[in-house]
């Protein structure tokens, strides 16, 4: 799709509007292999290598697993290095995404949310990136195109903030966002190059003057210092996170935090749920309110590392939480999104009385009914005092 | 935020500086040792050129024996050694 304008709203698909931000960000290196529904990313941006747009190395490779092996290499090299995959793309680069934050590379990489098989499936859940949540790569979610394209160059500042240097994952939900056309609004190119800068890797195997081996082996002697250190990177990062996000909103005005809340403020009851579902889930906390519904909701931006003090703080005053995760951890004990959410809740005096729900796997819709079905629940819960079903799958 | 400063570990786990695989001893676990005989000798020196963890020691271009700490005695010198000349062998490691 060509693009002609760069300020004020165009109509862009998620995958579009992502291809155009890696166009303006115009990095080193992208070693990528197609798959849905991510393939627009790619396809959009080779056409972009192609016409002399980008001074970008294109990669083409023959597997994921030899993408992110090549943005590794590329990295190490010093290159600023972006790729994107979806679903059975991203598990099969999972041996190399912890290489990937081990070598503290910052990389960058957008998951166009997809189900993993089996069965095989092509549209939306989150499992594939739920599956590298302890990959140590900084996870971002999005609920829209906007979110998508502006979390793009909030991830490249993120990651090579010189406090983190880690890699870093853009989410957006595959095919609701990445093939729905939105009006956005787009950073002028020169904005977007003042506020990425210049790459500067602060070690790289092309410095000959100082040559570096990576990869070497780590053996007992040292092996968790190294891991204590990138652990310790990886909780730091939500500072970067901040700081980043607050530069953007005050030359953008866009302001992303580590969440976004929706009439939390004095809700009785709330919805957490990451991505596109939320946006479902905001119009029916509207529905609700106007039925005098003390309703609300918290979406989740930035999952890895787990802000775990600050949702904790805003979901303090709520009575019941409906956890809903676009994934199963098979743990039986709901998804990811609950453990984590009912894990940061421990720590408070009284907590809300927390359940968690299951919905959407392998695309199936969540419609305005079930987002006021499990008000109506929690509703209930907090009436009677009484907890059903601690955890269950929903729209089935 | 500040830098960091409480630690002197390299980022990433690289080896900040070249050379070091000479500081580690590699010769630890040979089963098969080379052994030279001077008078067959040419020194032509491929097996220089194909040890693969620099181990044959050479002195004004001359091949002068093996470093020992570096072998794991994987015998393609002794492969490599020409047809006609065959001055490398390889013997078990006593014990």
């Amino acid at each position: 799709m060509a693009i002609t304008m760069t300020k004020g709203q165009v109509g862009l698909t998620g995958n579009t509007a992502v291809a155009y931000a890696m166009k303006q960000i115009n990095p080193d290196v992208c070693a990528a292999y197609p798959i849905t529904p991510s393939t627009g990313i790619i396809e959009d941006f080779s056409g972009y290598v192609a016409d002399g747009a980008v001074d970008t190395e294109l990669i083409t490779v023959e597997s994921e697993h030899s993408a992110m092996s090549a943005c590794i290499g590329a990295a190490a090299a010093g290159a600023r290095v972006m790729t994107a995959t979806s679903s059975q793309g991203l598990a099969l680069m999972w041996e190399m995404l912890y290489i990937a934050s081990g070598m503290r590379l910052p990389i960058i990489l957008t998951d166009v949310n997809r189900a993993l098989s089996a069965p095989i499936n092509i549209h939306c859940d989150h499992s594939d990136s739920m599956g590298a949540r302890d990959s140590g790569w900084i996870q971002l979610y999005s609920e829209t195109v906007q979110e998508a394209y502006d979390n793009i160059f909030l991830a490249v500042r993120v990651a090579e903030h010189p406090r983190v240097l880690l890699p870093v994952m853009v989410c957006l939900d595959g095919f609701i966002t990445s093939h729905a056309i939105e009006n956005i609004s787009l950073i002028d190119d020169a904005e977007v190059k003042q506020f990425v800068g210049e790459y500067k890797a602060a070690q790289h195997l092309l410095d000959t003057d100082n040559p570096i081996t990576y990869g070497a082996m780590s053996l007992p002697e040292n092996y968790i210092e190294f891991k204590h250190e990138q652990s310790k990177a990886m909780a730091g990062s939500k500072e970067a996170v901040l700081d980043v996000s607050r530069e953007f909103g005050k030359k953008f005005g866009r302001d992303y935090g580590l969440f976004e809340t929706y009439r939390l403020e004095d809700a009785e009851t709330a919805i957490v749920i990451l991505n596109s579902a939320a946006g479902t889930t905001k119009v029916a906390v509207d529905a609700l309110r106007k039925q005098g519904m003390k309703v609300g909701l918290l979406r989740p931006r930035l999952f890895r590392p787990f802000p775990f003090n600050e949702i904790a703080a805003a979901l303090k005053h709520v009575k019941v939480l409906g956890v809903l995760d676009r994934a199963d951890s098979m743990s039986g004990f709901g998804g990811p999104l609950f453990n984590e959410v009912r894990s940061a809740l421990y720590d408070l005096d009284a907590r809300p009385k927390t359940v968690g729900r299951i919905y959407g796997l392998g695309g199936r819709d969540y419609k305005l009914k079930d987002a006021v079905a499990v008000f109506g629940e929690l509703d209930r819960i907090r009436e009677t005092g009484k907890i059903d079903t601690l955890t269950k799958y929903i729209t089935l | 935020m500040e830098e960091k400063k409480d630690n002197n570990l390299p980022l990433g786990g690289v080896i900040p500086k070249g050379g070091t695989a000479h500081d580690y001893s590699t010769g630890g676990w040979r089963k098969l040792r080379p052994v030279l005989d001077k008078g067959k000798c040419t020194n032509c020196l491929i097996c220089w050129v194909m040890c693969p963890d620099s181990a044959i020691i050479t002195e004004d271009g001359k091949m002068i024996g093996f470093d020992m700490e570096h072998c794991k005695g994987c015998g393609i010198c002794a492969a490599e050694c020409p047809d006609k000349v065959k001055a490398i062998k390889m013997e078990e490691e006593a014990g």
